[in-house]
């Protein structure tokens, strides 16, 4: 587990601000910090990394003290032993994508485990082209194979697929969680967008002007309070069509296109790439047989 | 037939200044880049004054400042014995003030144009500053590194008023190629003078053209 505990002045694009962050980031699973830009995300995550300094705090990965500013103890990141994917991926423009790779592992590294890695995240048609001639997607899964070779203890993704199309993105998030699966790394996803955080993580910590708004699991943060509904998944708006009396919403959810049927007061408000959560109270569910 | 002293002098100045700068420059420049505070404003105003101010008042100053009546100019002579103005060693110091913006001017800006995470990446995957300037740094900003030597180099083969004054125009110790094409203009020798000026255009004019070149093969393979 890691305990966070930090408090910082900021002078953001939003005034100042006061940033306070306490909390535990479970073994092996992933912490999702959710909150809208200028909250204070991307901050959090590189004092993590030792990139930032704090004005005061501690933080602690599991019997190791990272930070304690009582103390006067601060391992530079070099000391930590995380993996860290930067939003725009941070490639180095002058090594080709092996190399990127290799970087991280030094010479006595073990290749069996970067091969793995390599495999994967589907790289080794990639592994001599250099970062220039790379679709955002490709870059982002070099930056993750980079940050993963050094088997770190923690991994830091400040929203690493929020410039990427709906597909590149999805794919990559399966990747991610497989990834993350396979060698229970502990991680924290910096995101913007419900949809993504509601699949990925098990915790969320949403983030409001540099203050902790709520923590618990995606449906706790994200589910609306007071309903019980039955099934509920949480997906994009991509058209809303009026036909007749009535509105046909298609929404994108687990990769699918589903349609919804939707009355007007229910779409008032609703408009292309709104996230949304779709539930049903009464639930029929059909039944086929299918191994005929 | 011509004296060719002075443009072996000029070169051998050019050489050695570029290197001492290409030296100091880089740290200096880490430096300058990474910090914010006044004091760094005010050092790279320092720096940066040579490319305004008449190479005569440089000239002037150093001629002063580093001549024997001068605590600094006594010092080096009498601990070292080196007397600094009117030799070949008081040029270098002379032109290594005057082209220093050349050098350090595009490497700021160079590593300034890097994005931050680049470097930050290489501390998170424990590469310590060191290793990442050689690794990543320089490498990236070569193409400014490149254009720092060059200028540098062309711009000391270009100088005339500092090497004038704290120079003097001795044969064979600080008579480079600008003085010794002012030297027969003075003497109504337009036919040397016409030598030595056609040489400094033909070599200025090739390492320019050789620079471009450069820079054009580094960032294709970049993109390759």
């Amino acid at each position: 587990m890691i305990s966070i505990n930090i408090s910082k002045r900021l002078n953001g694009s939003f005034g100042e601000m006061h940033l306070q962050f306490q909390c535990a980031v479970e073994h092996g699973l992933v912490t999702a910090l959710f909150g809208p830009s200028g909250a204070g995300k991307t901050t959090v995550l590189k004092i993590m990394a030792g990139l930032l300094m704090p004005d005061s705090g501690r933080i602690k990965c599991k019997d190791d003290v990272w930070l304690d500013t009582q103390r006067k103890v601060f391992k530079i990141p070099q000391q930590r032993n995380i993996g860290f994917v930067f939003q725009d991926s941070a490639l180095f423009p002058h090594m080709n994508v092996k190399k990127n790779i290799m970087y991280a592992v030094g010479r006595d590294g073990e290749s069996k485990d970067v091969d793995e890695l390599i495999e994967m995240l589907e790289l080794n048609e990639l592994l001599t082209m250099y970062p220039a001639n790379l679709s955002g997607g490709q870059k982002q899964r070099v930056a993750l194979a980079r940050a993963l070779a050094r088997k770190p203890d923690l991994l830091l993704l400040d929203e690493p697929l929020s410039s990427l199309d709906k597909l590149a993105r999805y794919h990559l998030q399966e990747q991610i969680l497989a990834i993350q699966r396979r060698y229970q790394i502990t991680t924290v996803l910096v995101s913007h967008d419900i949809a993504e955080v509601s699949r990925m993580a098990n915790q969320v910590v949403k983030l409001d002007a540099g203050t902790i708004t709520a923590t618990g699991t995606p449906l706790q943060v994200f589910g609306l309070p007071g309903m019980s509904a039955k099934f509920r998944a949480i997906g994009e708006v991509l058209t809303i069509d009026k036909e007749d009396m009535v509105y046909v919403v298609s929404v994108f959810l687990n990769n699918d296109i589903i349609k919804i049927v939707a009355l007007e007061d229910d779409v008032r408000d609703m408009k292309a790439g709104d996230t949304v959560l779709v539930s049903s109270k009464a639930f029929n569910p059909m039944i086929s047989v299918i191994n005929k | 037939m011509i004296d060719l002293q002075p443009l072996f002098i000029t070169l051998k100045l050019a050489t050695i200044t570029t290197f001492v700068l290409l030296i100091v420059s880089l740290p200096l420049s880490v430096w300058l880049a990474n910090g914010n505070s006044r004091f760094t404003t005010l050092v790279q105003a320092v720096i940066s004054m040579p490319l305004i101010l008449p190479p005569t008042v440089i000239g002037f100053y150093l001629l002063i400042f580093l001549g024997p009546n001068h605590f600094f100019g006594q010092i080096i002579d009498q601990w070292f014995g080196i007397r600094l103005v009117f030799s070949f060693m008081g040029l270098v110091i002379g032109s290594f003030i005057y082209s220093l913006p050349f050098m350090v001017h595009p490497v700021v800006s160079g590593i300034n144009s890097l994005p931050p995470g680049l470097l930050e990446v290489s501390y998170t995957l424990g590469k310590s500053k060191w290793a990442t300037f050689f690794l990543v740094t320089l490498p990236c900003i070569r193409n400014s590194v490149l254009t720092g030597i060059v200028l540098t180099f062309a711009h000391t083969i270009g100088e005339f008023g500092i090497v004038m004054m704290i120079g003097g125009n001795i044969p064979g110790q600080t008579k480079v190629a600008s003085v010794a094409i002012f030297d027969e203009v003075e003497a109504m020798n337009y036919q040397n003078a016409n030598i030595y000026a056609g040489l400094l255009f033909g070599t200025t004019l090739i390492i320019l053209i050789l620079v471009y070149f450069l820079n054009k093969r580094f960032a294709q393979t970049t993109l390759k």
